[in-house]
């Protein structure tokens, strides 16, 4: 749209027709409160906050819902308006219980704020305010009426946003009030949305709630532990007896991919890191017993029986599994680890998508993937398969939020009736497994469409949409597990015969697509390169065992043969996870790092307690290929994570470990001097070695060494690192990544979660443990005969 | 029923009909009835426009908005269907006019409704009947099956090749609702609460269609503008104050009731002639001239005429048409207490300065009448409601703060009168009796 010019406060501003006159403001610097306008949701002039003088205009105007035009003229600070701000203040604070001191938002309210910046310091009223108790509307949100404003932020995100729809206005005037769907409690996806979004302390969090301040937490800005999508989640720390303790989960930095959003987990469930059965000893099997033991102990036993049997049998007779959970730097060192050091190529992971299919068909092809970003603005997106609201919720709140602020066109396919359709301009509901059949009648082949047609579509209909997506430009093809291998190749030929559309492929877990990059496969080495031949791997790391490895079946069935002697399983739960006959491994020696005494863990001749992704540094890799910063919270005593584990288990084996982990390099000039800054004042000589990737790397165990490694070696990924640091997403590519082996697509199990389970380490939720079973239906009570 | 009230001064016009049986359609059509809107159907959408407008007619809702103008502001092409609504959701204390015509001269409501339709090209028409009003929806709808027994209403009216229907909708009982905005959001089975403007109702209104929305003595008078002619109607009121306006007397006065009296009709005739003066020997104190809505005026100020201009440069509004006479036997605290009870029970609540200025107004009068003020109160109330005018979302806010914000200012010395715990002087002489109750 054409640009419009306009004056605020004397200052020029050029903002695009159809600007709202607060946002114009926002460019220039100046700042109109405002309590009920909020970036993206309706527009409600119901505060009276932004009021502003607009000349030849009788009276104040509210900003939030003037559209800029050619020649306003605007004035957003005089006495008038001073007054006015000030006296809808003392208005609201009239009815407010002002119970900052207890009140979970005190400190970060903007009411508060607001209160200190327009000042209302005088009590005007002398009747009693307006009370109602308290009420729990679920187990995580709480609503305390008088502290509300009545601002509708929560109706509209939970509507609007979410497309929930759960909260409402009941009564009127001064008995307004803000109610839950059903009669006095939520039923809802409660992803707290409410919460973060309450400019006050009105809805709180059933997690948070009283427990301390918000200034007597650190507050770091990591990437959530959960599903693949890469969620930034601001953790609130507090020191604790263990060493710490997360207390809260929120989105307030929202400089994150996900914006505004986050759901359940990344806001609550975090949890399972203060979790009582939380190990935090090494425990090694004595007489048949798991006893605590020392690290030494630990590590020289793990090193002694390692050594031998590579010595002895080969590195053939050991396995590894990997984790989704672990950053992209731990399973690289574990990829490197177990080719380098154990001289095997048997390594895998619990799969859940179609990677190295789809890194294969993608190869040599520019800008393929899209980023989380760009499902947000793609003019269209096709989803075939999968249920984003429950598997990936910020990818739903992308393609929910498109649709509705951009008007994309959303075309689902899908065998059940998902909640998108909602959103869906073509919804298409096809027969279970059907799915490979979509793709390649998509990619040309007509009599697939057969399998497609029933008393819902015929083929006419099929082929009208197969026209229609084939003339969307830059459309994006987002697609779940159910697509593997061919149909993915199929898929890939078919959207890249148009416009060019890029591809998401949809992974379960927070680093699911870093584990499958990272090359933990027994036949694919970092980038997808393959175990055979001479890629820069195979010469950056020595030698490499050029046969493709056994994968987890592979293993299992060798371990029942006894020809697996050893297993070293790094944060994964295959026995409870993936059905595998936990007496498979009976024969072998069994080490597992894991934070919980899991069913996998509880067979393993040691366990060593591992810490998770909230207590280390590193990155992840979101299902779309965007990797970000995991920044470390804080540590529980008697943790390590699984980078030290691995460098240690390595050095106890006898191996050099520079070999493994590039650490020493960096600039080390002029450490001591400007590190002895203030307190409080910025370490600029450590931000700019930072920002230029010459931080040193004094330790083994400082996963920055390796991350170094991964942006020279693995294609796609050097990007900047600076926005790495900076706390941005930064989207690879798949471009240049290796061709696929032969790859099983069988071997791919969905962990099939919904919003409030997150496999194994879900289960040590307590707040997931109690919404799952608030969700419950209950069986009507019988009466008893 | 009320009764029917008269005197000579009157100009039958709108309440021509009243009280002879036009509620039958049959005695309607004897009584020139529908004959109008067969006028209209002839007529060239924009002449019935031009007829409205130079006939001088202004919206009779409050705001007195010319009616024809208003017409006119709506698209002659749109995508979405086009709509007239008529605002039966009369809830102003001290306003009882609209109620009259929908029990005598239903009819008339139903062809203005048709003729709007044809002026701005609409084919449905909504009335919407305040939901305390439910004895007059019943006349309502039998006006309305008669109307579509008789081929008025439907498809091909008249045989004009042309449709048009009507439908009655009730409201739930908010007076937020007669606000043109938030009637359509309750038509739309919605929360009683008005629409940010723009974009406006003429543009964007019922479902998204462009929409005609006027008071219902406003449609009323249409039928008899395309009868008389808009010169005529324009004769009878002064200048750009079209026709006649229904007043309705009450309070303080010996003969209470609505009187159909020209536009710029003196307040004072109306008052002591009209109205038959103040009974029992008692003074005039003040007159609320518009509704409870608007600033009252004092015993010094009545000596004015009744037409929207002239009553703004008084200070106050001609708005509904509701006169409240208050004799000096009332305590104007407890008016003030009484009409801020209105509001603040009446106020939607969706933005701050309404819902919490009028709670915090209505908080410190009761307690203030009730002999527990102290002197900050006074300048409190004054700067409450200064700070509400002109600064909330609808029009409601400041019909509770210019109502309060003139009885403070011009009755300063009966609100002293109550301080240092004294009792209401008022009531103390036990004489007063409630005006509004």
């Amino acid at each position: 749209m054409a640009d419009v010019t306009l004056t605020v406060d004397g200052k020029k501003i050029t903002a695009p027709a159809g600007t709202l006159l607060i946002e114009a403001c926002k460019t220039v610097g100046i700042e109109v409160p405002s309590f009920c306008y909020y970036p993206n949701l309706s527009l409600q002039g119901a505060c009276r906050m932004c009021l502003v003088k607009i000349e030849k205009m009788p009276k104040l105007q509210t900003a939030c819902t003037t559209v800029v035009s050619e020649g306003m003229v605007v004035t957003s600070d005089s006495d008038e308006i001073k007054q006015a701000r000030k006296s809808m203040l003392e208005l609201l604070l009239g009815n407010h219980p002002l119970d900052c001191p207890v009140c979970d938002a005190g400190g970060e309210c903007e009411l508060q704020d607001m209160t200190f910046t327009y000042g209302a310091a005088e009590s005007k009223f002398m009747e009693a305010k307006n009370h109602k108790d308290e009420q729990q509307w679920s187990p995580v949100v709480f609503f305390d009426r008088p502290r509300c404003i009545l601002c509708y932020r929560c109706v509209r995100v939970c509507g609007e946003g979410m497309d929930v729809w759960a909260l409402g206005v009941q009564n009127r005037g001064v008995s307004s009030i803000i109610a839950p769907n059903k009669e006095d409690h939520l039923e809802c996806e409660e992803c707290g949305m409410c919460i973060d979004i309450c400019p006050v302390g009105a809805l709180t969090s059933g997690a948070y709630r009283y427990k301390t301040r918000p200034w007597e937490m650190k507050h770091v800005g990591t990437t959530c532990t959960h599903c693949g999508d890469g969620c930034k989640t601001t953790l609130g720390v507090r020191r604790a007896d263990k060493g710490m303790e997360i207390v809260r989960g929120d989105n307030r930095d929202k400089s994150g991919t996900n914006g505004d959003f986050l759901c359940i987990k990344g806001r609550y469930a975090f949890d399972f890191a203060n979790h009582e059965e939380r190990l935090t000893q090494p425990l090694i099997r004595q007489n048949g017993k798991l006893t605590p033991a020392t690290w030494e102990e630990a590590f020289e036993l793990i090193g002694k029986n390692f050594s031998e049997i590579r010595e002895r049998d080969g590195g053939t007779r050991i396995g590894v599994i990997g984790s989704m959970r672990t950053t992209n730097e731990e399973a690289y060192l574990l990829s490197k680890f177990a080719r380098v050091v154990l001289k095997t190529n048997n390594v895998d992971h619990h799969r859940t998508a179609d990677f190295p299919a789809l890194a294969a068909a993608l190869r040599g092809k520019e800008n393929a993937t899209a980023s989380m970003a760009e499902v947000f603005t793609a003019p269209a997106i096709l989803l075939i398969g999968n249920d984003p609201t429950e598997q990936h919720p910020l990818l739903a709140w992308q393609i929910r939020n498109n649709v509705r602020l951009h008007r994309a066109r959303l075309y689902v396919i899908n065998s059940n009736s998902i909640k998108l359709r909602r959103q869906a301009t073509s919804f298409m509901q096809i027969g279970a497994g059907l799915e490979g059949e979509v793709a390649a009648f998509l990619a040309g082949n007509d009599a697939a469409a057969d399998a497609l047609v029933d008393s819902s579509a015929k083929k006419e209909e099929w082929i009208a949409l197969r026209d229609k997506l084939s003339g969307e430009q830059s459309l994006v093809i987002v697609f779940g597990s159910e697509l593997r291998g061919k149909d993915v190749a199929s898929l890939v030929k078919f959207g890249s015969a148009g416009s060019g559309a890029k591809f998401v492929c949809l992974a379960d877990y927070a680093n699911s697509r870093g584990a499958a990059d990272m090359g933990l496969y027994p036949e694919l080495l970092p980038g997808y390169h393959s175990v055979v031949g001479s890629s820069e791997f195979h010469q950056e790391w020595g030698e490499v065992p050029q046969a493709t490895g056994l994968d987890l079946p592979g293993m299992v069935e060798a371990g029942k043969a006894g020809k697996l002697e050893a297993l070293y399983v790094v944060g994964s739960n295959p026995v409870g996870r993936l059905d595998i006959d936990p007496y498979a491994f009976s024969k072998s020696f069994v080490v597992v790092q894991d934070m919980f005494l899991t069913e996998t863990a509880v067979m393993a001749d040691v366990v060593l307690p591992a810490a998770n992704a909230y207590e280390k540094s590193g990155t992840f890799t979101n299902t779309c290929g965007d990797v970000q910063l995991v920044k470390k919270a804080g540590e529980v005593t008697g943790t390590k994570s699984d980078f030290e584990m691995i460098v240690r288990i390595a050095d106890a084996m006898g191996f050099d470990v520079r070999k493994l982990v590039p650490f020493g390099g960096g600039t080390r000039a002029d450490m001591g001097q400007s590190r002895g800054a203030q307190s409080g004042e910025a370490d600029r000589h450590a931000v700019w070695l930072e920002a230029h990737g010459l931080e040193p790397k004094m330790s083994p165990f400082d996963p920055m060494a390796i991350l170094d490694e991964i942006q020279r070696l693995v294609p796609g990924y050097d990007v900047s690192r600076m926005n790495l640091l900076a706390g941005n997403s930064e989207p690879t590519s798949l471009r240049e990544a290796g061709a696929s082996a032969a790859h099983k697509a069988e071997s791919i199990f969905p962990a099939n979660d919904n919003l409030f389970s997150s496999g194994t380490l879900g289960r040590y939720s307590r707040t997931l443990n109690s919404v799952s079973e608030s969700h419950e239906v209950k069986a009507a009570e019988v009466a008893a005969d | 029923m009320a009764d029917l009230v008269s005197h000579p001064d009157e100009v039958k016009v709108v309440t021509r009909r009243f009280g002879q049986g036009a509620t039958d359609i049959d005695r309607y059509l004897e009584l020139d009835g529908y004959k109008a809107v067969r006028k209209a159907i002839g007529m060239d959408a924009d002449a019935i426009i031009n007829e409205v407008k130079n006939s001088g007619l202004r919206g009779r809702g409050g705001a007195g908005f010319s009616t024809g103008m208003k017409w006119s502001f709506v698209p002659k092409q749109s995508a979405k269907p086009k709509y007239v609504l008529c605002n039966g959701d009369e809830s102003e204390p001290g306003t009882c006019k609209d109620r009259l015509i929908f029990e005598h001269d239903p009819h008339a409501v139903i062809e203005g409704v048709m003729i709007g339709g044809l002026a701005v090209g609409a084919r449905s028409g909504y009335i919407y009947i305040r939901g305390e009003y439910r004895y007059l929806s019943v006349i309502m709808q039998k006006a309305i099956r008669d109307a579509y027994a008789k081929g008025f209403l439907g498809k091909n009216i008249f045989g004009s090749g042309k449709d048009f229907d009507i439908f009655w909708h009730g409201g739930a009982g908010a007076y937020e609702v007669g606000e043109e905005s938030a009637l359509m959001e309750s038509l739309e089975g919605k929360r009683g609460i008005p629409r940010i403007r723009p974009p406006f109702p003429a543009v964007v209104g019922l479902w998204g269609g462009p929409t005609v929305i006027n008071n219902a003595e406003t449609l009323a008078s249409v039928p008899h503008i395309m009868l008389g002619g808009a010169e005529w109607y324009a004769k009878l009121g002064p200048p750009k104050n079209g026709g006649t306006r229904l007043f309705c007397l009450s309070g303080n006065v010996a003969k209470p009731g609505v009187y159909e009296l020209p536009m710029g009709y003196s307040l004072k005739k109306m008052i002591y002639e009209v109205g038959g003066g103040i009974p029992n020997g008692r003074k005039l104190k003040a007159v609320v001239p518009g509704g409870s809505s608007t600033p009252c005026l004092t015993a010094d100020e009545i000596d004015i005429n009744m037409d929207f201009d002239s009553v703004a440069k008084a200070g106050s509004m001609l708005g509904s048409g509701g006169v409240v006479v208050i004799d000096d036997a009332q305590c104007m605290v407890k008016f003030a207490l009484r009409t801020m009870k209105f509001y603040q029970h009446e106020s939607c609540g969706w933005c701050i300065p309404c819902r919490e200025g009028t709670d915090w107004l209505k908080k410190t009068l009761v307690r203030f009448h009730s002999g527990g003020g102290v002197k900050k109160d006074i300048d409190n109330m004054q700067y409450l409601s200064e700070n509400m005018l002109g600064r909330t979302f609808c029009p409601l806010g400041d019909a509770a703060a210019m109502p309060t914000i003139a009885f403070v200012k011009k009755f300063r010395k009966e609100f002293e009168d109550h301080l240092e715990g004294r009792p209401c002087p008022f009531e103390k002489a036990g004489v007063a009796e409630p005006v509004m109750a």
